[in-house]
């Protein structure tokens, strides 16, 4: 009985945390943001070298074959750092699927790139839990037809794997005829999303996902739990900034921190984020050892990160006063980042739901 | 990440399992007991000290079972008592014998530990006072030597259970002059003193737990002191170490939210079930997000503890959020029973027994009593974060 990290996640950690915060300072991610590209190249390859996107895949595909509690804890590092650069979909939920439902040739033909970062893997699941604006996606003889919102690490993806209605997992290339793509413009500068549409378009269906939901909903599981875990780090790293600014900045001839109301909103933070991040840790460790529980534990870690994000990035906005809400300071980075997380792959009250479902509540 | 148990622990579940079944029938009624009171029956708490389940690191010279301290095996017999909803027994005064173990004379420990164990001699504590609430160290109640007795004059406040106790331990200032936290001594001693008067101070809840106690030249021994004069409040800071280990257990935590769960599939509003309403449903399930996290804030804190290390911030949290949840736990049942949940006092359409009202009251008591939320949210911004202390206001 140990629920602690080991001797090698703690360094996976220090490796991935300890390069982001020398490569990947805010001036690093106003340039991306400012110029709107679609991610930090330099910051892109220096993880692949540090086995980021191959975090998941199997050695015999070139990856490095760990398991979602390191998935978890680089995405904490990288919501932590706001790091430009895709993940959740292409890192995580495409891997997912490919080993769950791939053939053998699919996964060798991606796998192995996705492992080496020459491709990005845009997810389009949208849809799927949330229906807006759109009637989805059909699938009927190879082609598909429908628009896709929302294709998490969309925007300049090399291949997508959109969900049609009937939980197919179909592999899209963005180039061939019937694909129009449309980069969405969110408050996140540092995460892409894309509207895709498909009129007769040609998709490579993942042999495991035909009349088969269970891949669909793996994915969209895994991806949840890495959101709240980019959550976990953005909000420790705004009570971080909140703490420091509150034992410097002079008000009334005394730090702010030592006055209760701002004393109290910086533990507010604390306690409210703390368990959290325990609650991360068991979902990830969860998915694969607990099976039985992982998708609710899934659903619970979404939802509340989200709520528990929301109040820091508030309230961590408040303590640095009118700094907060300036372009200067930058705070606003983190504060997007939670806020993309949130509604992303479910709100937290859809996901409630979810997990109301998954105990037959209802 | 392992989150089994290694075969030795397996194997002493089991065997606290077997203990169960077999002695089940003897326990007290459990629906009948109050977490914290000392009403163990004490031949339920004889037979849980002779098996090593009550009483478990208290040296056997001092009537406990004698084993090292174990916190898994600790916390396996907490579980499986809880599992089996069968009340566990006591180490005496959680509190207090810890305290007498670890800063107590030779022939302190002698008189007070084995008695408490048995149940035999009961506990209340002397702290508050109406002038010292958060802030204890400026307590007044005086005690002067007169000879070789300490004489009290003051009052004490809050003092659960000191109609019943057999004795008090108790906080005084002894050196007037002293700086503050350096002019306190902790004396013991029998509630049957001479000069001592208990005013029972009813509670919202209706019962008379808490008590206001008056002093007036109460004479005790010189030597009922533990530690030495003036180091009193270094041994109540051991006390209180241990009482706050106590509060805002997230197991129990879980066990009361799945009371709740199987009350809303039960409990119905104009025909539909509690559950089936999603404006309910969700403030249920936001609570359950909520306590997963606690709970596994709590394996974490536990695994630090294993290995002595220092949990940090994981535990600085606990008895505020704890105390938060069951308060807010509470007060979702009540809604769910809507009005059905005014009902107090043994009313025909009680639910529970009246269970989630008191549970309400006694919550928001847990809130406060032992270090108020805003002072927990003190002590996590100065001590975990690091932040500074409120400039000192010059006495007037």
């Amino acid at each position: 009985m140990d629920f602690a990290l080991s001797e090698e996640q703690r360094m996976l950690q220090d490796s991935i945390s300890g390069y982001l915060e020398s490569a990947c300072p805010l001036t690093r991610v106003r340039e991306v943001a400012e110029a709107r590209d679609d991610r930090a190249e330099d910051v892109w390859e220096e993880l692949t070298n540090l086995g980021v996107h191959g975090v998941l895949i199997d050695e015999d595909y070139g990856g490095v074959g760990l398991g979602y509690l390191e998935a978890a804890l680089i995405a904490e590092a990288l919501g932590h750092a706001v790091a430009p650069v895709p993940y959740a979909a292409s890192s995580i939920m495409a891997p997912t699927a490919l080993a769950m439902a791939g053939s053998d040739e699919q996964k060798e033909a991606w796998l192995p790139r996705i492992a080496g970062g020459e491709v990005v893997v845009g997810v389009g699941v949208t849809e799927q839990i949330g229906r807006r604006e759109t009637e989805g996606v059909t699938s009927a003889d190879g082609k598909l037809n429908g628009k896709a919102m929302f294709v998490l690490d969309g925007a300049s993806a090399d291949i997508l794997m959109i969900a049609s209605d009937d939980g197919g997992l179909h592999l899209v290339d963005p180039n061939s005829p019937g694909v129009t793509r449309n980069k969405l413009k969110t408050i996140d500068r540092t995460r892409t999303v894309a509207e895709v549409v498909l009129d007769g378009a040609p998709g490579d269906v993942l042999a495991g996902s035909v009349a088969n939901r269970e891949p669909l909903l793996n994915m969209i599981d895994v991806g949840r739990m890495i959101l709240a875990a980019d959550t976990l780090g953005a909000a420790q790293s705004m009570l971080g900034k909140s703490v420091d600014y509150a034992k410097e900045r002079r008000q009334f001839n005394r730090v702010i921190g030592s006055f209760q109301a701002v004393k109290h909103m910086c533990a507010e933070m604390a306690a409210e984020l703390e368990p959290c991040r325990s609650l991360v840790w068991y979902t990830a460790h969860a998915y694969t050892a607990i099976p039985e529980e992982g998708r609710l534990m899934a659903c619970h870690a979404k939802a509340h990160l989200a709520e528990v994000g929301k109040f820091v990035a508030r309230k961590s906005t408040e303590v640095h006063g009118g700094m907060g809400i300036t372009d200067l300071l930058g705070l606003h980075y983190w504060f997007k980042r939670i806020g993309f997380n949130r509604q992303l792959l479910g709100t937290p009250e859809l996901v409630r739901e979810e997990a109301a479902r998954v105990q037959q509540w209802i | 990440m392992d989150l089994e148990y290694s075969p030795e622990y397996r194997e002493f579940r089991d065997e606290v399992r077997t203990f169960l079944d077999e002695n089940k029938h003897r326990a007290p009624n459990a629906a009948r007991m109050i977490p914290g009171r000392p009403n163990s029956p004490k031949e339920w708490q004889q037979l849980l000290i002779e098996h090593g389940y009550a009483a478990r690191t208290i040296p056997k010279e001092y009537g406990g079972y004698g084993a090292e301290p174990d916190i898994l095996k600790t916390r396996i017999i907490a579980e499986e008592f809880a599992r089996a909803r069968v009340p566990t027994g006591h180490s005496g005064d959680n509190r207090l014998v810890p305290t007498v173990l670890e800063l107590g004379t030779e022939e302190q420990k002698q008189w007070l530990v084995p008695p408490s164990v048995r149940g035999e001699m009961t506990w209340c504590q002397g702290y508050s006072e109406p002038g010292s609430g958060s802030d204890l160290a400026s307590l007044s109640t005086k005690a002067e030597l007169d000879g070789d007795e300490w004489v009290i004059n003051g009052q004490k406040i809050w003092t659960s259970g000191a109609q019943n106790a057999d004795m008090m331990f108790c906080l005084v200032r002894t050196e007037p002059d002293a700086p503050k936290h350096n002019g306190i001594s902790y004396l013991v001693f029998s509630m049957d003193t001479p000069g001592i008067e208990v005013r029972p101070l009813v509670s919202m809840m209706g019962d008379a737990f808490f008590n206001e106690v008056f002093f007036t030249d109460v004479r005790v021994p010189k030597d009922q002191i533990i530690g030495k004069r003036g180091e009193g409040w270094f041994v109540a800071n051991t006390t209180l170490r241990y009482e706050r280990g106590g509060l805002g257990d997230p197991n129990e935590a879980e066990n009361r939210l799945n009371r709740i769960v199987d009350m809303m599939k039960r409990e119905t509003v104009s025909g539909e079930r509690l559950i089936d309403n999603p404006i309910y449903r969700d403030r249920l399930l936001k609570l359950q997000g909520q306590i997963l996290a606690m709970k596994f804030n709590g394996m974490r804190v536990l695994s630090h503890n294993i290995k002595g290390e220092e949990p940090g911030m994981a535990r600085w949290i606990v008895k505020l959020n704890g105390c938060e949840l069951n308060h807010q736990m509470a007060g979702l049942a009540i809604d769910v029973l809507g009005e059905l949940g005014l009902l107090y006092d043994g009313s025909d359409y009680l639910r529970d027994g009246g269970f989630w009202q008191a549970r309400y009251m006694l919550d928001l008591g847990l809130i406060i009593g032992g270090g108020t939320a805003q002072i927990q949210k003190n002590m996590i911004g100065e001590r975990a974060l690091g932040l500074p202390k409120e400039p000192k206001v010059e006495a007037a």
